[in-house]
């Protein structure tokens, strides 16, 4: 079978999640919940069209005044008047007002191809967005006659090889109101919104590509000023090339612990611990080090502003605003509740897609589980485990814990290295410890380390021999 | 003899368009059977213009056409729609709001 021809749809993750884009010359249905962005991603694969491949586009809009959806989508940076003026989009604004509609005897909808066709003239459109259809459903009273029409209409698309995106809203049964779904048999995309627990999260689903492998997963996505950016972090199935280079802790005394080499590029380390146990300061010391490389440092702060990371952080010896101001290392904040889990996936991913880092910190990664399902957060945590790998991002993620038990996820299993920190009692004196459990690949260190929270930082020294046998418990 | 009754204007001038598309059956059972009503209830006074879109497709979008044949009530205002091919004229009068009719 010959490989089916794809449009790309202007929006990267979607274009990879279906190895290129939409059918070429064919329909693809795109349906949701009201405000879930359907008209957004249709107006995206318009201007994109229009501007990167050289497609222009035609808008036929039911629903918002041509003057709305220009308003609208100039927060996001398309200017839809101007794309008009350069010949590169045509729109049209189908407005149907049952109330003043008679109906008296038969018709067909031969108006609606006139304007199609002649916006499509207009531009030599390659594209065709139908936003929504569903009005079309409520505009004229005939059904019987929507329906034939809407079969012939899509065989006029076909006929003239246009890549066209149809919106309808979700319905309760079946995918859409008004079974759109029986017309496209192409190409489904269902977006959705949900809030839970107050945290709003986008997801996207390719339900159906004919002739085309696709994630069939949920996928997250985002509505910023940039767009709607999907993120396809898939498993890979292990096939991440692993790397001999070493990368330092940043801490020497726990190099030594590891080989005298450090953490492999591109692995992920999970540094468990206690409140208290100094997860942090042991995080900071990996991002100043790589900044002092010269390499770039996303660090991920659930808990702590960047002022007062940096303000704690100095009071060690760590000096990361001074990396921040060079641009090699960017703070990221959000409280963990603010919202959904996903959302914040994909602001990490989205981070590193953009900033390019060469490590990067999730501090602490607890703070993420406490918002998602188990099951969720697992899986959340894999694709983005992955993704690091497969972009050469060593990462450490902080966890509060207070056992070498793992916290009720097997989150360690899909690490690389485990490290835990914990607070002991010795004598009057609580005493801070540190030991290697694992880390795959290398000859690592079995013992258990003292660990010293000094004006120049984390340092790690053997145990007093009077000290082992007075462990409180 | 049938007689419009609009006693308090009566005597209005009805402009009315009539939307198609190409020379098909509808279109045409559409222009006979608007003739026939016009010249029927409208005394006379009336003028009909045929627009094929075919011919003249921008115009469209002005009229929101889009069911074909669209017949358009321009005057007396408001402005009415009717689509169909204006068989059933007891919806076309009701459409173009001839009041109840009295037939001789």
């Amino acid at each position: 079978m010959p490989n089916l021809k794809k449009t790309s749809s202007g929006i990267k993750g979607l274009d990879e999640l279906t190895g290129g884009g939409l059918p070429s010359g064919r329909p693809t249905l795109i349906c949701g919940g009201p405000g879930c962005g359907k008209t957004l991603l249709a107006t995206t694969f318009l201007v994109k069209g229009a501007l990167n491949d050289n497609e222009p586009g035609v808008f036929i809009s039911f629903d918002e005044r041509i003057v709305d959806l220009g308003a609208n989508v100039s927060s996001l940076g398309f200017d839809l008047p101007e794309l008009e003026k350069r010949g590169l989009i045509a729109m049209d604004h189908v407005f149907l007002d049952r109330q003043s509609i008679e109906e008296a005897g038969d018709y067909d909808l031969e108006g609606l191809f006139v304007r199609i066709a002649h916006a499509v003239k207009k531009v030599d459109a390659r594209r065709v967005v139908l936003d929504s259809i569903d009005s079309l459903f409520a505009g004229i009273p005939n059904i019987a006659i929507v329906r034939s029409e809407l079969t012939r209409l899509f065989g006029w698309f076909k006929e003239r090889g246009l890549t066209v995106i149809i919106t309808a809203e979700r319905g309760d049964n079946g995918m859409t109101r008004n079974g759109v779904e029986e017309y496209v048999s192409d190409c489904v995309i269902v977006l959705d919104h949900r809030v839970i627990e107050q945290s709003s999260t986008r997801r996207l689903r390719v339900v159906k590509y004919r002739g085309s492998t696709h994630g069939t997963n949920e996928y997250p996505f985002l509505i910023d000023h940039d767009g709607i950016t999907v993120l396809p972090v898939t498993s890979l199935g292990l096939a991440q090339i692993a790397s001999t280079e070493r990368v330092s802790s940043g801490v020497a005394s726990l190099d030594a612990m590891l080989e005298g080499k450090g953490y492999f590029k591109g692995s992920s380390i999970l540094l468990g611990g206690g409140a208290g146990t100094g997860k942090t300061s042991i995080s900071a010391h990996f991002a100043e080090a790589a900044c002092r490389r010269g390499e770039r440092c996303a660090f991920f702060s659930f808990e702590e502003s960047p002022s007062q990371l940096s303000r704690n952080m100095g009071s060690i010896g760590i000096d990361l605003q001074t990396w921040a101001d060079k641009g090699l290392l960017r703070f990221h904040a959000a409280r963990p509740s603010l919202q959904g889990l996903e959302p914040h996936l994909a602001l990490i991913l989205k981070e590193i897609q953009d900033f390019r880092p060469d490590v990067a910190v999730v501090d602490p990664l607890s703070a993420l589980m406490s918002i998602g399902s188990l099951h969720q957060t697992q899986g959340m945590l894999l694709r983005l485990i992955d993704h690091l790998k497969s972009v050469g991002v060593t990462a450490l993620f902080t966890s509060l814990q207070n056992h070498d038990a793992d916290s009720g996820i097997a989150i360690s299993s899909i690490m690389d290295s485990w490290i835990m920190v914990e607070n002991r009692r010795a004598g009057n004196d609580l005493v801070r410890r540190l030991h290697v459990i694992k880390s795959r690949g290398m000859a690592h260190s079995a013992e258990m380390r003292r660990m010293l929270i000094t004006k120049s930082g984390v340092q790690l020294i053997g145990i007093p021999a009077d000290e082992t046998g007075r462990e409180g418990a | 003899m049938i007689h419009p009754v609009a006693p308090d204007v009566p005597e209005e001038h009805w402009n009315l368009r009539l939307y198609v598309a190409g020379q098909t059956d509808k279109s045409i059972r559409a222009i006979r059977n608007l003739n026939r009503i016009c010249t029927e209830h409208l005394n006379g006074n009336y003028t009909i213009e045929v627009i094929d879109l075919m011919e003249r497709p921008q115009l469209a979008e002005g009229d929101q056409i889009l069911a074909i044949p669209t017949l358009v009530r321009r005057l007396p205002e408001p402005i009415k729609r009717i689509i169909g091919d204006l068989s059933n004229e007891e919806r076309v009068l009701v459409g173009l709001d001839i009041r109840p009719l009295t037939r001789a």
